[in-house]
């Protein structure tokens, strides 16, 4: 029985699992949830996960949430190569340190930014808040100078030369906000980070870098995203 | 004596929930270690000489010979390997493993984020600006709280001993050492919960009582730090923080 991972390409979290499954052959039922449609808020996929959020993985009866966890759930069950999550106990431990700073720093921060741009003009029906936004930019640019002091400071990723969970899990996030999308000019002031960016992209190979970020990358038909009124009113309710 | 090998530096401010977890933690399994004191209401986390341990001036951290690392969850993992603690910690089992994973992981948004606020609400802010904060503000953060506490029973404890079975873990040290802030500054959320009430007694049982009143001995007695001088470069620093926190 294969792995299903409930997953919707426009999450970060989910983003970061579908490239790590597929750059490692890890074979999965891909089960899309559709966000916009509110589909992660109906009772069928509350059976998956209770709290109603994707990513989720159902391995048999076994059911996950939380893509840190799920993540290391499949790096361990299917061995992938150990500069995803070294073995070397200080290595693992810088990136157990990313991983655990990440949520309160660049996934906060980021998601306020995707919330206030997006996602609130949409359920509202009315044009973001430019203040809001400005706010929710300049914490996000300090997020980022810490991620470059503390983090990647002058290293090719964030555990030394190779690529792991900490940098997939980065990269996710802050494609979010590639100025493609958010025209928030987020790697086009800091080379240092856009190098870094070029270099995961290229260590998780460009067609499934760029096949994951495919809806993302679309500001177009984001700019026009239909929500659920499901959806509307459960984002209402967390704006109160 | 000098060993000529360097200790274990652990530094913590025992107000701090992630920094109590980390001390019962090392103390229960006999780890040895130097306990660097770090006075968050003197703002000496904001001092230079912290700031060579620690870029993000946030306690806990660990400095183990040049090794520094910060995240209670790190570091808790780390202490786990180096010193090959007891297995119920952090399971080898899969399974069990990736459910220690998913708390640890939802925690940062929910019982990390809402807790500490009845500690600013309740102590901090008073004594800070000298004013008592809104009690509309302190039954907003009990509300959101009531909530993460429905989701944590329902999906994380359900009918277990403990959140990963039949043993104490990382997981239920970490939700723990949070519920008390609330405890310690007079919101009794253990009152009508009689599942919660027991899970924590197990877990207090489970690390020993002794031990668990010794890290909670401060956050428990929190008249005392009603009475502090809060130095005035760090009520500056603060006000920004105290200010968002009231809207």
């Amino acid at each position: 029985m294969v792995v299903e991972l409930f997953l919707d390409l426009l999450s970060q979290p989910c983003r970061a699992l579908f490239i790590f499954a597929k750059k490692n052959n890890i074979p999965f039922e891909f089960k899309h949830v559709e966000l916009i449609k509110g589909q992660h808020l109906s009772e069928e996929f509350g059976k998956v996960n209770v709290l109603k959020k994707v990513p989720a993985l159902k391995d048999g009866t076994f059911t996950l949430a939380e893509s840190i966890a799920i993540l290391l759930y499949l790096r361990r069950k299917f061995n992938t190569p150990d500069h995803w999550y070294p073995s070397d106990l200080r290595k693992r431990a810088r990136v157990d340190e990313y991983l655990s700073w990440q949520h309160t720093a660049i996934r906060e921060k980021g998601c306020r930014i995707f919330f206030t741009k997006v996602l609130m003009p949409l359920a509202v029906g009315q044009p973001f808040s430019p203040d809001k936004l400005e706010e929710a930019v300049k914490e996000m640019n300090f997020t980022l100078v810490q991620f470059e002091e503390k983090f990647l400071q002058d290293k090719p990723f964030i555990v030394g030369s190779e690529i792991s969970l900490a940098d997939l899990v980065a990269i996710v996030e802050l494609m979010q906000h590639d100025p493609n999308f958010l025209g928030c000019k987020r790697f086009a002031d800091r080379p240092k980070l856009a190098a870094w960016r070029s270099r995961g992209e290229e260590a998780v190979g460009k067609e499934l870098f760029q096949e994951a970020h495919k809806q993302v990358l679309n500001a177009k038909s984001l700019g026009s995203m239909q929500l659920s009124s499901e959806l509307k009113e459960h984002l209402k309710q967390i704006l109160k | 004596m000098l060993t000529g090998r360097m200790a274990l530096e652990l530094y913590l401010d025992l107000i701090s929930p992630p920094c109590r977890a980390v001390y019962i933690f090392a103390k229960k399994n006999n780890i040895c270690f130097e306990f660097k004191p770090v006075e968050l209401f003197k703002g000496q986390q904001h001092t230079e000489e912290f700031a060579k341990v620690k870029i993000l001036k946030k306690v806990p951290v660990l400095k183990d010979g040049v090794f520094t690392l910060a995240e209670s969850t790190a570091i808790l993992l780390y202490l786990s390997r180096k010193y090959n603690t007891p297995d119920h910690w952090y399971s080898s089992d899969l399974q069990k493993r990736a459910r220690v994973d998913e708390y640890l992981s939802w925690h940062h948004n929910s019982f990390r984020r809402i807790a500490p606020k009845t500690l600013w609400i309740k102590v901090l802010i008073p004594l800070f600006t000298g004013q008592a904060a809104p009690p509309e503000k302190l039954q907003e953060v009990i509300d959101e709280l009531a909530a993460s506490l429905v989701q944590f029973e329902e999906k994380f404890l359900q009918d277990k001993p403990f959140i990963m079975g039949s043993e104490i873990s990382l997981a239920d040290l970490m939700a723990v050492v949070e519920l008390m802030q609330p405890v310690g500054v007079g919101c009794h959320i253990f009152a009508d919960r009689p599942k919660l009430a027991a899970w924590r007694s197990r877990v207090e049982e489970a690390v020993g009582k002794e031990l668990f009143q010794e890290a909670h001995e401060q956050i428990l007695n929190i008249k005392e730090l009603s009475s502090i001088e809060v130095e005035p470069k760090l009520k500056e620093l603060l006000a920004p923080t105290l200010m968002k926190m009231l809207k």
